[in-house]
Order: C-alpha cells, then structure tokens, then sequence
C-alpha cells in the first residue's frame, strides 16, 4: 500500500484576489482522483468513532469506502439514508468539530477530510443527472404540516415522505432553504445546490407551499384540526442590535437585512435585481461568529476598500469556524479586536460616519468558560465607516409562539421540547431547529428534525402524547 | 395562484388591483397588509389591504407607481399573476366602540381606511374620514369612502375640491372649532402621520398611525422596518404597522426614507 499522507489531500480554491471580485464559490471541490486519494487515507476502522461526531449519524467509513473503490453511486445511497442534504453538509458543517474532530487519523495526523468527500459525492450526483428517488411505501393516510422549509423542516419532512406520510410544508418567504437561501452567501453555498436539494424533497412527494405565513394566515390550531401533526421549524431569525446610541442612522443594518438583500433578493445582481443594498467603502461588521465572516466578506465583494471586522474578544476566541476565518483574512478583512462598539456617529443627513468603540481587555472566564471581555475605561476611539452591520446573532423567531396560546417558550423564547422526540407543550406539535435551540448549525437543525420526525412516526403509529 | 381578476388606473399614477388571493380574503383584517412581487427580479412590495371579497375569493390594494418595482407592477395586466404574494401581515386596527373615529388619509391611505372606516362604523362609532391630495383629479373612492363612513371630508392643496390645502390643515381647523375625536387614525405619507400626531398632541386625543417603513421580509426577520416607539425598537412588520403616534420617534422615521434614493434613480433608469 502507498504511504498514506499525513495531510488532507487539498481541495483547489479561487485565488482570494480573484474570489473577492466575484460571487461565486470558492473551493472548486474535489476531482474524481483526489476524493480517490483522499478516501484512501481512511482507515476503515473497526470501531469507527468518526460516526459518533455526527449528528445524523451518517455511515462515514461506508461511504468513503465506496468511493475509495470508485463505487460513487453506492457511496451517494448510503450517504443519502442518513443525510438529505450532503452537498450543503459537506460544504458547511463545522466538521472540524464533529466527525473530524472524532476520526482516529486525526491523532496524530490530519484527520480525514469527511465533509470535502461528502460534498464530492454530492456534486458528482448533481452533476451526473441521477438522482435516485427512494421507494415510497403506500400511503398511510396521515397528514403533517411543517412549518418553515429550513433544514430542520426539510429533514421532517423528508422522512416523514419516505415512511409513506403526507407532508405539506409552509414558508414565509417566497423560496425555500431558511438561512440556506436567505443567509448563508452564494460564495459559500451555491443556491443552485440549495434548490436541487429540495426538489428532491418534491420527487418525494413533499407538497411545498411558500409565502404561507404561519401564526397570521393559518394559526396552529386551525392545522390540528386539518392535520395528524405540526412541526414547527420556524429558525431563528429575529436579530440582536447593540442597544447603543446611533443604531437606527441610515446605513446600519442588521446582519439578517444585509444578508437578505444580497443572497434572498439578489443585490449583488443589482441593477438587474431591483432590491437596493448600501455598497460602503468602508464597511465595519459588529461580531466574530460565521454570520459575521459571511458579511464582511460580503462587504468586499460589493466593493468595500476596507472591511473591518469589530470583536469584543480576541480571535482566539472568536466562535466562527477555523476555515471562515481563514478564508477572511486571506480576502483582506481586517480584524478590529478587543473593541466594542459604544455608539454610531452620523452626518447631516442622518447617514453613519464613524463608530466609537470601547477597547476591551480579557478577564475572567465566563459561563461559556470563554474569558470575559472588560472595557478600558477612557480608551475610546473612533473610526470612519459609511456602512455598519450588526451580527451579533439571533434569537427564535415569537411570531409563531406569540399567536399561540399554550406553546410554551423558554428565557430567549426558545420553544420548549422535550430532547428526546421534539414534544412541545401542546399535544400534537413538535419542534425543533433554531427555533427551540436558539441559533445553531445546520446539522444540529437537522439533527433535531430526525429526533422530531421519529417523535412523530411514534405519535401517528401509537396516539400517545 | 395570485392572479390578477382586475387593474386599472383610478388616478394618475394611482392604480387599484384585485388579485385572487382566497385564503388572505378569508383572513384579511382591516389595517392588515401583504407583501407582493410582481416579477421574479423586483423588490418585496409591502401593500395595504384595502378591500377584499370573501366569496369572490379576491383582495385589492391601491398602488402608487413610485419606483422600479411599482412600476413592475404597473405594467402587469389583467390574468397575469404575482411572482409571489404574501399576507395577510401586521396587526389589524383595534376595532372597538370608540365614539367619534377620524379617520385621515392621502395618497395610499385614503384606499388603507375604506376598511376601517366600514368596520369602525359597524361597530357603532361615528367615523369622520379625511381624504386629501393635491388637486381634485388624483382623489378616488370617494363614493366607497361616502357609503362607509358617516361624513366625507376633502382637502386638496389647489382647493378644487373641499378645504384649501391638507387633510391635517382641515383637521387643524376643525379642532380649533371645538370637533371631538376619541380616536384618529392617520395613514399615508410620513410627513402626514407626524403632523396629525403633532396636532392631536395637546388636545390628547389618542392617535394612531399606520407606519409604512421600509421592509423585506415582513416576518420579524430582518430588522429593516424597525423603529423607535416609546424608546423602544419596534419592528413596524410584526409589532405593527399601527402604532401610538404620540410615542413614535419621527426624526429617525423622517431621516430614513432618503435612505435608497440614489440606488432607486439607478434602478429605474436601468430599466
Ligand atoms: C449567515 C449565516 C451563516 C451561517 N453559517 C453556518 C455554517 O457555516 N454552518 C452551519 O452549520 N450553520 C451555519 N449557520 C446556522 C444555520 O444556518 C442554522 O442553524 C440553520 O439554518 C437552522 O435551521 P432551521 O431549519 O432551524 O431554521 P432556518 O434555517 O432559520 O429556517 C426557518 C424557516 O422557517 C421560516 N419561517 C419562520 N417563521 C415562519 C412562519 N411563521 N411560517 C412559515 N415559515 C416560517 C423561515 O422563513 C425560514 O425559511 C449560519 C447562519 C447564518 C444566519
Ligand atoms: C405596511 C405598509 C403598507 C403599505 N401600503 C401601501 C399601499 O397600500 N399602497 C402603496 O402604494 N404603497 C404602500 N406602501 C409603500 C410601498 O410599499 C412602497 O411605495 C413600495 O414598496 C415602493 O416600491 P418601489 O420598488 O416601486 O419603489 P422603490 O424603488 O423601492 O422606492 C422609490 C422611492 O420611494 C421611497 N420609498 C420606498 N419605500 C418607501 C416606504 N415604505 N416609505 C417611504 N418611502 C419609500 C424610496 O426611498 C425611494 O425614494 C406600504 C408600505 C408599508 C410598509
Ligand atoms: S453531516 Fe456533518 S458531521 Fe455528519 S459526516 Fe457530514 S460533515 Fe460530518
Ligand atoms: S475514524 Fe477516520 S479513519 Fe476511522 S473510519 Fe472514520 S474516517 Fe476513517
Ligand atoms: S420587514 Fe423584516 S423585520 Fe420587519
């Protein structure tokens, strides 16, 4: 056998130069050879704990296997039993800690690059044309309505068609996908693959309805009375603002409006798109989490001469993945840390022109066992900036809960369930998502809709609350 | 789905739109509002409800042609259907006994309080409407707007019709001669809704506004319609869009519509 290299076999990428003048995605993927190569520093273990570090537990030495034998058909089947949505996994999960962080090889050596080999078989299913629509068994004659097409709801329902079930799903919005299509930018996720994915849930036989808004044109009582069960997966976007002084001038928006105009709406296609989106020159991001990374380097490829990034911590402990940072630095985004913003200065015409922040030092470790962030007193400063983004998260959309009496929320009006099954406090709806775990990731989401959806499958079959 | 039974112009630049929207019919409060996308490139176009037909199935809403997407929506015609169209959205008005409702209203507005004035009226209130524009010829419904409420009253500022100038002019001057309100009810441009709010102020009349800020999503998700009442940060979509006048902040509601101008001259030119 060759020697296995000690090294994740490394995926082509736009040059950052290049990259931040264009929208499209950055790493190419791999080719068939390198997934090959790639594969082949699996171990195949007997115990692999690689599966353990994934939520949806999918057969990670299985599939890569198949692919190490060139089987790419077999590998996508296998993937697919587990996971409805490899090609966004694959490009989007923080495997650095989940299954990579699990993989044996990664002890002493780069772990196996499982998320770049779940995202090769994606992609070489997408661009093969076959797509293999599981059998469905005969209808079992029970309906659930999910509510919100985000990947907690697409997991849902997409299990819940397999086992033979109708399944009418409702969106706000106008397309589905949630933070998939809204928020995460097209240099990151192709929308394309976004849509793909879910027209796989339609050949299920998911009936999707968009621009249903839940809570005002149908509330959950009126879903009971039309269907076996509800889940809510309605995510959680309702944006945090600094609560500083200046935060309503023109040109500050929220990380949801920036993110929204750009990838939902199209505004980087603007003029051909007609939704307007502020093109800054210099342009400061509030916040250190993916949400902020998307931004800042959103701002670039509007044209920004200068994106600053504003953090209250150091980077170390910035809760962004690894390759986020990463890829911002390279583009040019210039960290501004230890500094958090005290008030927003505007002009004449009520537009920003400058932030004031408040330079921080580290003490104490707090609750997240991260140091604590304490203010310099007296060390203010100011910088010129003519856009400003707040993404300093969010927290689970009340529409739903706040029209629903009897649906119990928690402190952050995160909607209680139980762990195990995804129960809420009113018989017959389940949740699950960021809608009861407050902002999270993708397959955590879609963790939380497998729970939910086997909580449901138990609840049709026996009746039992 | 969401197809236009009906358009035409009713004023110049003024069109009224009926479009088959059965469940938001059969849902639809009076103050509520949806949001429309004529054609898969424009913007999410928030649109007041102001009339629907529940066994007919359908919804209309009054639109001014103000910039690209309006301008979208202007060119579609009769069977061609709404990219997307979403409602109802927003809180409706608080419908109660009052006593003596007015009702003021320009431009978009005067369509927004056909519905409040018909339900106000029917809840035993004396409803007063206020409908104002620049001249006679861009004033429409009045007859609608006569049927549902128990007096009309008309501004226009070259005074062809009904008072010289504007609504809160006439609003100002009855006031002054001693007409009681329980409640007003202003919708239509900002610069109108600050002034009734202004007036009403020292004679403590409790006001209402229908804000009509800025807006994407319409769901509480994206904090562009957000504003400052009572000094707190209210999202006009979802909080609202009706708040107390008295409470609302308008130096910043003032300031924030110049917000896009340029990239709206872009866009339309582009066209
Ligand atoms: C900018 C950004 C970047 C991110 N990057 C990553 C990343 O790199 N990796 C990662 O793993 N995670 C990332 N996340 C987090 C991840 O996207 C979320 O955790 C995940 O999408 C949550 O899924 P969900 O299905 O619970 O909710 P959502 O994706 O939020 O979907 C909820 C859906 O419900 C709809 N809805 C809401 N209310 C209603 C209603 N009343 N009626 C009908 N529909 C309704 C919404 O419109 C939305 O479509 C990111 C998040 C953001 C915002
Ligand atoms: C709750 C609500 C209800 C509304 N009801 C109606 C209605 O019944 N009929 C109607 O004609 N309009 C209504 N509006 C306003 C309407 O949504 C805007 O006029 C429309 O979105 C403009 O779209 P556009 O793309 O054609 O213009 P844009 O190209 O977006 O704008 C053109 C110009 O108008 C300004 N502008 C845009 N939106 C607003 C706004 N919301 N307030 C003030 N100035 C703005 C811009 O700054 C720009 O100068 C309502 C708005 C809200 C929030
Ligand atoms: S879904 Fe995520 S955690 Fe699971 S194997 Fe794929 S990349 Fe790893
Ligand atoms: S732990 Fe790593 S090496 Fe072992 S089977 Fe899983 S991916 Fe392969
Ligand atoms: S329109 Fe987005 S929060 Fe109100």
């Amino acid at each position: 056998m060759a020697k296995v290299s000690p090294k994740k076999t490394p995926m082509q990428e736009q040059p950052p130069k290049e990259r931040i003048k264009n929208y499209d995605e950055v790493p190419f993927g791999y080719t068939n050879e390198e997934a090959v190569l790639e594969a082949l520093r699996c171990l195949q273990c007997k115990n692999p704990v690689c599966i353990e570090g994934c939520p949806v537990e999918i057969d990670i030495k299985g599939f890569i296997d198949f692919i190490a034998k060139k089987k790419f058909q077999d590998g996508v089947i296998l993937l697919k039993e587990k996971n409805i949505l490899p090609a966004i996994c694959g490009r989007v999960c923080p495997q650095e800690e989940q299954c990579e962080q699990k993989c044996i090889m990664g002890k002493k050596n780069e772990p196996v690059a499982i998320g770049r080999l779940e995202r090769f078989l994606a992609d070489w299913e997408r661009n093969h044309g076959v797509i293999e629509i599981p059998e469905i068994p005969k209808p079992t004659g029970k309906k659930v309505a999910i509510v919100g097409a985000g990947p907690a709801g697409i997991t849902v329902a997409a299990d819940l068609a397999r086992w033979g079930h109708k399944v009418d799903m409702f969106e706000a919005l106008h397309q589905p996908g949630g933070v998939l299509v809204y928020g995460i930018p097209e240099f990151r996720l192709p929308k394309a693959i976004v849509f793909k994915e879910i027209d796989f849930l339609i050949k299920l036989g998911v009936n999707l309805y968009t621009d249903r808004v839940i809570g005002m044109i149908q509330s959950i009582d009126e879903l009971l009375s039309e269907y076996d069960a509800v889940f809510l997966g309605t995510g959680a976007g309702l944006p945090w603002f600094l609560e500083v002084p200046g935060e309503n001038l023109n040109g500050v928006y929220s990380a949801n409006e920036y993110l929204t105009r750009a990838n939902l709406m199209k505004a980087y296609l603007f003029p051909k798109y007609k939704t307007p989106i502020v093109r800054g020159k210099r342009v400061a991001t509030v916040g250190g989490g993916n949400v902020a990374m998307d931004c800042a380097r959103t701002a670039l490829r509007l044209g920004a001469e200068k994106s600053i990034l504003i953090y209250r911590r150091a980077k170390e402990q910035m809760p962004a993945r690894d390759e986020e940072i990463h890829h911002a630095e390279e583009e040019g985004v210039i960290f501004q840390l230890l500094s958090n913003p005290a008030a927003f200065h505007g002009d004449k015409n009520n537009w920003v022109k400058e932030v004031e922040c408040v330079r921080m030092k580290l003490g104490e470790p707090d609750d997240s066992g991260r140091r604590r962030p304490v203010p310099i007193d007296g060390a203010n400063f100011r910088m010129p900036i003519d856009l400003a983004v707040i993404a300093i998260g969010n927290s689970p959309n009340p529409l739903v809960p706040s029209v629903t009496p009897g649906l119990k929320v928690e402190k952050w009006g995160n909607i209680l369930t139980d762990l195990e099954t995804g129960k809420t406090s009113i018989k017959g709806v389940f949740a699950g998502g960021d809608v009861a775990t407050g902002a999270a990731t993708v397959i955590l989401a879609m963790g939380a809709g497998r729970i939910a959806a086997r909580g449901i499958q138990e609840y049709l079959t026996t009746g039992k609350w | 789905m969401a197809k236009i039974i009906n358009k035409k112009q009713i004023a110049p630049n003024i069109h009224q739109c009926e479009v088959e929207a059965p469940l938001i019919a059969s849902k639809a409060l009076p103050g509520q509002f949806l949001i429309a996308i004529p054609n898969e490139f424009s913007e999410r176009t928030p649109m007041t409800i102001s009339d629907w037909d529940t066994k007919k199935g359908t919804v209309t809403f009054i639109f001014l042609e103000i910039g690209a997407s309006t301008e979208v929506m202007t060119k579609l015609k009769k069977g061609d259907e709404f990219y997307s169209f979403t409602g109802p959205l927003g809180k409706a008005y608080d419908v109660d006994k009052y006593g003596t409702v007015g009702l003021i209203a320009g431009c978009y507005g005067i369509g927004a309080i056909y519905p409040a004035a018909k339900a106000f009226k029917a809840k035993g209130n004396k409803v007063i409407s206020y409908s104002e524009a620049r001249s006679n010829f861009l004033l429409y419904w009045n007859d609608k707007l006569e049927e549902v409420s128990s007096e009309v009253r008309y501004a226009t500022v070259d005074g062809s019709l009904g008072k010289k100038g504007h609504a809160y002019d006439l609003l100002e001057d009855d006031l002054k001669a001693g007409m009681k309100f329980d409640r007003i009810i202003a919708v239509g441009c900002s610069y109108l809704m600050y002034r009734v709010s202004q007036l009403t102020r020292p004679y403590n009349i409790k006001t209402i506004v229908s804000m009509n800020t800025v807006m994407i999503d319409g769901t509480g998700m994206c904090g562009a319609c957000r504003l400052v009442v009572g000094n707190k940060t209210k999202f006009a979509c979802v909080d609202g869009p009706h708040f107390d006048g008295h409470q609302v902040d308008w130096d910043i509601v003032l300031s924030r519509r110049k917000a896009y101008l340029e990239e709206e001259i872009i866009s339309k030119e582009r066209w």
